[in-house]
């Protein structure tokens, strides 16, 4: 559970993004692409779920990627190497199915992109067409490009106010995309809205799409009930049924409220510990 | 005939204000005279309504004469964890009820009955404060291991019985604190936290290994833990999944199951926030619904959490049947009660009504009448039409039950379940369809008490030892 190394990839008006590698040898030898962990900085901490960005089955460690949002990412961030965190539990969730699809496109925005990449990166392996569309507010939040770029076959990038790539949403790029070709699978992590509007838009085209759902959680192993959504109509637990979803089945409202019904606590908690 | 002694209590008012353990327990001296109104039948009854067969006339005799130790010992040889049995198990229903101070057809003690699990707990505690270790019996098993899955009541009996047998034991846990729905489930101010620790500690001193943080299916499946050389698997998985109504608006804000409740109260303990750094949301008007332990539970922490936030106490328990089906026990109906908590019973719920930004407000409910008796024995509920009515509701606990949680067997098909996901064992050695793999505790007879689990853990435990003996 000790932390082996730290990077920070994107400093922006306080919101860093910061990857690190963490020891976890029999977590790390199970890992696979869609798989996440739940973590704890410190006995007081929250259980945080993070998604495994990569696993080194020879070192035995994993990589986490998260923006420093919340009080309790912000206290991860403050974490230095050779700290340890007080307790790591996974891989959770179900594996990404992972098969020759033909084409995919896979779109990410925000720290979804770090959630992305080892999908991208097995989707290709596994012989599939990939073109990745990454969008970020701003060019200073983009993060791994260079990696992205490698494990696809096209990458587009967008930011919102225009500082880098094309301006715009992944969304635009997205539509560009389905208007001039056969798409067999999207895949799509990032922040619900931009989530929502993947599918939406994707409904349109009846392209299978796929979303990786971060609801909150408690446990994350099936026994309470906190990160509940509703898919299809019929309550699914998105640490065991999911994280992924099909992204037309979701019902994006519940989950939007349902994630910001502790926001005044949060504010509460940062103002108190001035993070 | 002498009335029974109650043990002294927090008082009503003050204790709705802390985490603080409400039943302080016998004195010495209390406990002597509860345990010298036992009649000491020729025919002792009151051992077969223990589900682990303490010999409770044995231990009560030695109680009577101030043999405390000897009471302990004779405890131990059924019962790993007195002090914690002591405490939760719902003695009116089992021991105390086939006392024969017990009114025939009662249907649970009657309050002349003798106080068994207060004795039991004296003597568990006395145990505890002197570390009496129950003497280890030869060890011939030290060449073997078991891994145990699953910290709770059956994890933990399993393990203490194979320890004593001289078995090297690890315990692997999901969650970061050892002890499944001790540790998440039951509020300190029922069992606290320094009578669990005792526990796991003292299976610790014995040899045995916990590790938690290990989710047993995803790091490693069962047959790698054969493979990498545990002779035997004992699964104590427990019923860990929320059942929810499903009725209109359950996911609203602010609808939460028991289970997440309770996790982010007692395990991850929000009350203390923003100290600790999980939250958990206090309303107004809090209603609990369901009629069993983990109801009183949650409407007796939603009681205090509103008191420790300067919310004027408001919580009701909503229930379709009336006090006298209620599964829960007897004197924690009445410890709610004192404390405050309001009662809506023959109440069923419908829908959850929320406002435009999704937080639950009001709950429909119709109102029941009692029918005929159904399957468990107790009368059934059914709705009067036309009876629609609204509860204001700002925070909803869901406590109507659990049921297997289906992690770990989903990823071993090999492992056979019933139609409700419960592992199918030998009801006689609790070995699974799979060789040298054996379940006990809820995950294979639905929800059941402690003292239930541990009884299977038990014999489960004897099945283990009976097969590394013949090896």
């Amino acid at each position: 559970m000790k932390i082996l190394a730290k990077e920070v990839l994107s400093d922006f008006e306080g919101a860093r993004i910061t990857r690190i590698e963490v020891k976890a040898v029999d977590l790390a030898q199970k890992a696979l692409a869609g798989n996440f962990v739940i973590l704890m900085v410190k006995e007081e901490g929250e259980r945080i779920p993070l998604t495994i960005v990569s696993a080194d089955r020879e070192c035995g460690t994993i990589t986490l990627i998260f923006q420093e949002i919340g009080f309790s990412t912000k206290l991860l961030g403050k974490l230095k190497v050779s700290d340890s965190l007080y307790s790591i539990m996974g891989p959770l969730g179900h594996a990404t199915e992972i098969k020759n699809y033909g084409s995919v496109v896979l779109v990410a925005g925000g720290v979804g992109i770090a959630e992305i990449y080892p999908v991208a990166k097995t989707l290709k392996e596994a012989g599939n067409k990939i073109k990745v569309i990454m969008g970020a507010r701003t060019k200073e939040l983009l993060i791994l490009e260079n990696e992205l770029k490698e494990v696809s076959d096209e990458l587009f990038v967008t930011t919102d106010d225009g500082s880098y790539g094309i301006k715009g949403f992944t969304t635009n790029v997205l539509k560009e995309i389905l208007d001039k070709e056969r798409i067999d699978i999207i895949y799509a992590v990032g922040p619900i809205p931009m989530m929502e509007e993947v599918a939406d838009l994707t409904r349109g085209y009846g392209v299978k799409t796929l979303v990786s759902l971060n609801s909150l959680m408690v446990d994350a192993s099936g026994m309470c009930g906190c990160c509940r959504v509703n898919i299809n109509g019929e309550t699914k637990f998105a640490c065991v049924d999911g994280p992924e979803f099909d992204a037309h089945s979701v019902d994006w409202d519940t989950l939007k409220k349902r994630n910001s019904v502790y926001v005044d606590k949060e504010r509460h908690i940062c103002n108190l510990n001035k993070l | 005939m002498k009335e029974a002694v109650r043990a002294k209590e927090l008082d009503q008012k003050e204790r709705i204000g802390n985490f603080d353990e409400v039943i302080q327990g016998y004195t010495e001296d209390q406990a002597v005279e509860e345990a010298s109104r036992c009649l000491q039948c020729k025919n002792p009854v009151c051992v077969e309504g223990c589900p682990v067969g303490i010999d409770i006339k044995t231990f009560i005799k030695q109680v009577q004469d101030r043999d405390y130790k000897g009471a302990y010992l004779t405890i131990r040889e059924k019962n790993n964890f007195p002090s914690i049995c002591g405490r939760v198990c719902p003695a009116e229903y089992q021991c105390s009820k086939t006392c024969v101070l017990t009114k025939k057809d009662e249907p649970f003690a009657s309050e002349n009955a003798i106080n068994i699990h207060f004795l039991e707990r004296f003597i568990g505690d006395y145990g505890a404060r002197e570390s009496i270790t129950s003497g280890s019996k030869d060890k011939r098993l030290t060449m073997y291991k078991v891994a145990v899955v699953g910290s709770g009541p059956a994890g933990i009996c399993c393990a203490g019985e194979l320890a004593r047998e001289g078995v090297k034991v690890i315990i692997y846990e999901t969650l970061h604190k050892m002890g499944g729905v001790l540790q998440y489930g039951i509020p300190s101010f029922r069992l606290p936290r320094d009578v669990l620790d005792y526990e796991i500690d003292s299976l610790k001193s014995m040899g045995v290994e916990f590790k938690p943080n290990y989710i047993i299916g995803k790091i490693k499946t069962l047959n790698d833990l054969l493979e990498e050389g545990f002779d035997a698997v004992f699964l104590g998985l427990g019923a860990g999944t929320p059942s929810f109504l499903d009725v209109e608006g359950e996911n609203l804000c602010n609808v939460y199951s028991a289970n997440e409740f309770l996790t982010r109260v007692n395990l991850m303990n929000a009350y203390k926030f923003p100290e600790f750094h999980t939250p958990v949301n206090v309303g107004h008007h809090m209603i609990v619904i369901g009629g069993g332990n983990v109801t009183i539970d949650s409407a007796r922490v939603a009681l205090r959490l509103q008191k420790l936030n300067n919310i004027e106490p408001n919580t009701t328990i909503v229930y379709r049947r009336t006090e006298l089906e209620m599964p829960a026990r007897r004197l924690e109906i009445e410890h709610a009660k004192e404390e405050g908590i309001k009662f809506e019973l023959l109440v069923q719920p419908i829908e959850f009504i929320g406002n435009k930004d999704g937080y639950v407000k009001k709950i429909k409910s119709l109102r029941c009448e009692l029918g005929e008796s159904d399957q468990s024995g107790r009368r059934r509920p059914s709705p009067i039409e036309g009876s629609e009515f609204e509860l204001d509701c700002d925070v909803a606990v869901i406590a109507i039950g659990l049921s297997a949680n289906q992690v770990l067997t989903s990823l071993t098909p090999e492992l056979k379940v019933d139609k409700y996901k419960d592992i199918i064992v030998n009801a006689e050695t609790m070995e699974t369809s799979v060789s040298h793999i054996y379940a006990g505790g809820d995950i294979v007879g639905g929800e059941g008490t402690v003292i239930e689990a541990m009884g299977m853990a038990k014999r489960a435990a004897k099945s283990i030892v009976k097969y590394l003996n013949g090896r």
